[in-house]
């Protein structure tokens, strides 16, 4: 399929392109997942493992890692400031975005997402393996992470509800309800409060995707968050989920695919605004 | 940590597998597990499932069901239907292999932490949720089943 008609094509590949690029030493291939086990069944030959806890995260603080652990990080990949970094991974690619979002954190802009992810190189019957591959380690100069331009914080966020301004809930209808189940004992979703964040329109990530995992096309996009939604470039908006990752999704799909120059995506999301004291919160 | 002890006597060798283990053992006992997991059976239930069975907030679109057995004890099964579920197969496959047809009270004493000594701190909180939900709607059922059984 064409990336032509989205905003962005280059952040995209095909799972063909990527079969071509399997031994392209300009090219490194990242696997990442929600599900720690799916790598270590089967990976793409020659990808690398990026994994969002204990790779992207301070291991202390609820933070991503700093300049010098994300240079340390991909020097240890073989990794250069050069190098095209293709992202795939589950669930529709959820994890493979929170990663390509974490590395724009940083500046690395030399970055696409694998279409369909994991699933639809499976499904095609592309070859897998168990071999964890091993490159020698390169110089990386990252710049120092950027917190601004891509990332929302909670008080900005507070800011932006009082403007009026929009907010994007990507997580499924039910919990943008603040529906809890009562089951005893059935865990939470790691929030006091239930709800979302006022103003905030529910527009789950999974509409942005097509029956086989890659992304709807250019102009189902624009339909979904122009047309049926009323969102439009020039916005200012910022997205949301649980813990940030689902949300990256959607700011990948409208910043890359639609073109919105200002999106940013709240990580601390609802496991931080759900428990935040006197935070307004609607149901 | 719930001490090992607490653990189902049934479910003890598997957990001490898990002890002091490294990632990559970790993973190969997993996906082992994973590789022997056995869907619900179709007398049981079939496609679609219905959803009051299915473990909410499981990304893997795990279902949950059982049944009594002669034994006052309570047989159940899983629906995995993501075919990346790899995770959600294991732990179904541990459960099944370990207490299969024990008494509910057996079930329902399986201890909260055993989503993280069978898969460790790398898990993700919604992960972590997804398997904890499979085990707790596994109790939920399990203590249905014994209620019907104890009301006939």
């Amino acid at each position: 399929m064409s990336n032509s008609g989205y905003a962005h094509p280059d952040a995209l590949v095909s799972t063909e392109w990527v079969a071509q690029h399997l031994n392209d030493p300009a090219v490194r291939i990242v696997e990442s997942n929600e599900d720690p086990l799916l790598y270590a069944s089967g990976h793409i030959p020659g990808a690398i493992q990026i994994d969002w806890v204990t790779d992207l995260n301070d291991q202390i603080r609820r933070d991503y890692l700093d300049r010098k652990s994300f240079e340390s990080l991909l020097s240890k990949h073989g990794i250069s400031n050069n190098t095209k970094v293709i992202f795939y991974g589950d669930k529709n690619n959820w994890w493979a975005c929170y990663a390509f979002w974490v590395f724009q954190l940083f500046g690395h802009a030399n970055a696409a997402i694998m279409n369909g992810g994991r699933l639809k190189w499976v499904e095609e019957q592309r070859p897998l393996t168990k071999e964890v591959p091993h490159y020698p380690t390169s110089t990386y100069h990252a710049q120092e992470r950027s917190d601004y331009k891509i990332r929302a914080f909670r008080d900005q966020v507070l800011s932006h509800v009082n403007g009026h301004l929009p907010l994007i809930d990507v997580r499924s209808p039910g919990e943008f309800k603040g529906e809890l189940t009562h089951m005893p004992d059935y865990p939470q979703e790691g929030a006091l409060r239930a709800g979302h964040i006022p103003g905030a329109k529910s527009i789950p990530w999974s509409k942005a995707v097509q029956p086989d995992g890659t992304f709807k096309l250019p102009d189902d996009l624009k339909a979904l968050y122009e047309q049926d939604n009323g969102f439009a470039p020039s916005q200012n908006i910022i997205t949301y989920c649980r813990i940030g990752e689902r949300s990256a999704h959607t700011w990948f799909v409208l910043t890359y695919l639609l073109g919105y120059p200002t999106v940013r995506n709240y990580d601390g999301s609802w496991t931080e605004w759900g428990n935040s004291v006197g935070v307004p919160i609607e149901k | 940590m719930a001490d090992i002890n607490e653990y189902p006597e049934a479910l003890r060798d598997v957990m001490e597998m898990f002890e002091d283990i490294d990632e990559h053992g970790r993973a190969e006992i997993l996906l082992d597990y994973s590789s022997r997991f056995q869907e619900v059976p179709s007398y049981i239930a079939q496609r679609p499932f219905p959803e009051d069975h299915r473990v909410q907030r499981c990304e893997s679109e795990a279902y949950v069901f059982t049944e009594p057995n002669a034994d006052d004890g309570v047989n159940f099964y899983f629906a995995v239907e993501n075919p990346q579920g790899v995770s959600a197969k294991a732990l179904a496959a541990i459960l099944q292999e370990s207490l299969m047809g024990e008494k509910a009270e057996t079930i329902k004493a399986i201890p909260h932490d055993i989503v993280f000594r069978l898969f460790g701190k790398r898990i993700s909180m919604g992960k972590g949720e997804g398997l904890l939900g499979m085990v707790a709607l596994l109790k939920y059922f399990a203590d249905l089943t014994q209620k019907e059984q104890k009301s006939e």
